[in-house]
């Protein structure tokens, strides 16, 4: 099965020639689309936390109970 | 304030989609330029190349579901190029404008990008994002690669330089 391809449009030359990927270059993407899914994971993940510390220090200020230090930090600017 | 847009390449996508496009040997005799597409994938999001490196890109978005709202800050060039997810209704793409301003000089680039999907369902993502480069090299060259699998056929790409005079 033949490798997918890519496709390079030359501005100068308006030539435009479709290239078969390498092997080197098919690893290099998966590995790039692994990292970048774990980075964006990352961020959903520290964003989820943050959200839950907010609500835990509103729900603790409403009820009069004192903060950790890490709820704390999301209210002060 | 731009008084010339010129089209300088373009290209739709063949039968069996592309793993990614580039537009290679970019002239620098424009001030700005301009990368309007119109783009279905097999992925949700790809990232934007410049001079055939992702390096040291950073950005933020912002963008509407249809539902809610996200913003977020990324210290990479991914999720930046917003996509058509090829499970959205059929023959519909996604439209989007790259805008990457003083693209020859010798300055950090800075660029933005607004898109909007098309979906016949509650979920169409309005996107906004801005992003940097910081390198000084002048582009010469623009990547746009999904974060996996391919851009499908009869997608559009259209790049146009901009002159101030």
């Amino acid at each position: 099965m033949a490798n997918p391809t890519r496709v390079e449009v030359n501005c100068t030359t308006g030539e435009t020639s479709i290239i078969e990927l390498t092997d080197a270059e098919i690893a290099q993407r998966e590995l790039d689309a692994a990292t970048a899914e774990a980075a964006r994971a990352a961020a959903e993940t520290a964003a989820e936390e943050l959200a839950a510390l907010k609500a835990s220090a509103k729900a603790k200020l409403i009820s009069g109970q004192p903060l950790t230090a890490e709820e704390a930090d999301t209210l002060v600017i | 304030m731009a008084n010339t847009y010129t089209l300088i390449s373009s290209n739709t996508v063949g039968s069996g989609g592309v793993a990614d496009i580039t537009f290679s040997s970019i002239p620098a005799t424009y001030t700005d330029l301009k990368l309007s597409y119109s783009m279905r994938n097999t992925a949700f999001w790809s990232s934007i190349s410049f001079n055939g490196s992702s390096a040291n890109f950073s950005s933020r978005w912002l963008n509407g579901s249809g539902t809610a709202v996200n913003t977020g800050t990324r210290t990479d060039n991914t999720e930046f190029v917003l996509g058509e997810l090829s499970t959205y209704t059929a023959n519909t793409f996604t439209n989007g404008d790259i805008y990457i301003p003083n693209y020859a000089g010798a300055t950090n680039k800075s660029f933005s990008i607004d898109a909007v999907n098309e979906n016949n369902a509650t979920l169409a993502y309005q996107h906004f994002g801005a992003g940097l480069r910081s390198n000084t090299a002048a582009i010469t060259s623009i990547t746009i690669t999904p974060s996996s699998g391919n851009i499908l056929e009869y997608s559009t790409f259209y790049l146009y330089g901009i002159k101030n005079s």
